[in-house]
């Protein structure tokens, strides 16, 4: 039986993890190779790395941090931020990352995802969207971190990057991101149930209720978390188990 | 020779699944070399053979034909009897077509055609991707010393299409996605798996270990 995904999410800059995590005794807490090393030893099912290094001269630090991190963890890797043509995907796979995310790029020109789906197969490409509910029950893309407004509907874009070759959405509400308020279910069932690929909750955990809520009601197949782990709020088998116990099957240790 | 070649021809993955292989010839104490080629010369030479491949299966398959030489040789080693290891569409392409967008012509070593999944929940999300056990269908020896089943190690999956086998013998062990999905063919020094054992944890660094040392 196929198992629901915990994936813990690193924000990467200039090579180094922002805020650090102290979940477990690493030489480097700052170091997202050690890092991953300790989350693919915890049992997570997935890695993401988002490179938020905003000089252009520091961009290529990221492809080294891929490839040392898949010269050790033999779990799948997703790197987003900053994938703007078919070269940076190129890159990043070449590096070893399994699966890259694409955001304002495929905000700005959905004829990317084609491109990126046609060339390298869809199961590399995830988009992910960055929604506010701006109305009840209807929700908008912004980007720049939640910044700027698209005037783009959420649900008509996940329906349509899909449909040119999106494998799978990173979904994070921005409303609820950094709250622990838990994830805006309403928003990651109104995607989950109108797409035939898997999604990925994001954005608001605070509690293990939280991810089980994300699965069992938002119909994600993962859930994304970051503080969570990376403050060693609670450990991934804990995570494991508490889902386990309420009935979402779970890869344990 | 105790060369390990993985071809290169321009899809996917090559470092994972190389790196993947570094490690488990580490940890087994073997003396292999990992190669990672496109010159049919060094893959003649080579021990053993693995085919690895992500994307679509005319993608994979015209990118293998572009490699002068290549198809003929990989046809030419396995007749011989040289150990083959194919991964995800690199399995695929062991098949007699692909049925992936256009019908393609696979190498017809392993019967059948690669079709779409259709899980019998219409729930169930396409690509099937994430952590499956597999379920034996048969023993074979890539699968030594691994427990299978729904208590066993799991493997990473990412597909849309699977090699629905026209020879029931030659199905090795399958998952559970709202019916059965292939995840293991093989026969004589032919094998394949749909899943990645690169990507595979410790499933996957003991099934490479097997391959490794496998004696078809």
């Amino acid at each position: 039986m196929l198992k629901a995904r915990i994936i813990p999410c690193l924000d990467v800059k200039d090579g180094r993890v922002v805020k650090g995590v102290n979940f477990v005794n690493l030489r480097d807490a700052g170091d997202p190779v050690e890092i991953a090393k300790a989350y693919d030893k915890a049992g997570a099912d997935e890695l993401c790395f988002l490179d938020i290094t905003a000089t252009h001269e520091n961009r290529s630090i990221i492809f080294d941090v891929v490839s040392r991190t898949a010269e050790a963890c033999f779990m799948p890797l997703t790197v987003g931020g900053g994938v703007r043509t078919t070269d940076d995907i190129r890159k990043l796979l070449l590096a070893g990352a399994d699966k890259v995310s694409i955001n304002t790029a495929a905000v700005k020109n959905r004829g990317f995802v084609r491109e990126g789906a046609e060339k390298f197969g869809s199961q590399c490409i995830v988009v992910a969207i960055d929604a506010k509910e701006v109305a009840p029950g209807k929700w908008e893309i912004f980007t720049h971190g939640g910044r700027n407004p698209t005037g783009i509907d959420a649900i008509s874009f996940a329906e349509e990057v899909v449909s040119l070759g999106a494998g799978e959405l990173l979904v994070t509400s921005m409303d609820r991101d950094g709250t622990g308020k838990g994830f805006d279910i309403a928003l990651m069932r109104a995607i989950a149930d109108s797409v035939p690929v898997p999604v990925i909750a994001s954005g608001g955990v605070g509690t293990l209720d939280h991810l089980v809520e994300g699965v069992r009601d938002g119909h994600a197949t993962a859930v994304l978390a970051a503080s969570i782990f990376h403050f060693g709020t609670f450990t991934i088998s804990q995570a494991k188990n508490h889902m386990a116990e309420r009935g979402i099957p779970m890869r344990l240790a | 020779m105790s060369d390990v070649a993985i071809i290169d021809y321009g899809s996917g993955n090559l470092h994972s699944a190389a790196k993947a292989f570094e490690r488990a010839v580490r940890d087994g104490g073997s003396s292999a070399t990992i190669l990672v080629t496109s010159d049919p010369d060094r893959v003649r030479k080579a021990e053993r053979i693995v085919l690895p491949g992500v994307g679509a299966f005319r993608d994979c398959h015209d990118g293998l034909k572009a490699v002068p030489g290549m198809w003929e040789t990989l046809e030419g080693e396995v007749a011989r009897g040289k150990p083959f290891f194919g991964i995800c569409v690199g399995m695929q392409l062991m098949a007699e077509r692909g049925l992936e967008h256009v019908e393609t012509k696979g190498f017809g070593w392993i019967k059948g055609d690669v079709k779409v999944i259709e899980p019998s929940d219409s729930a169930l999300k396409i690509p099937h991707m994430g952590w499956n056990t597999l379920d034996a269908v048969r023993p074979h020896a890539l699968f030594d010393g691994i427990t299978l089943g729904a208590q066993g190690l799991h493997a990473y999956f990412v597909h849309s299409y699977h090699l629905a086998p026209g020879d029931g013998e030659q199905l090795i062990a399958t998952a559970d996605y709202g019916g059965a999905v292939t995840a293991f063919v093989g026969r004589d020094n032919i094998a394949g798996s749909q899943f990645h054992p690169e990507k595979s944890q410790a499933l996957g660094l003991a099934l490479i270990a097997n391959f490794l040392k496998w004696r078809p």
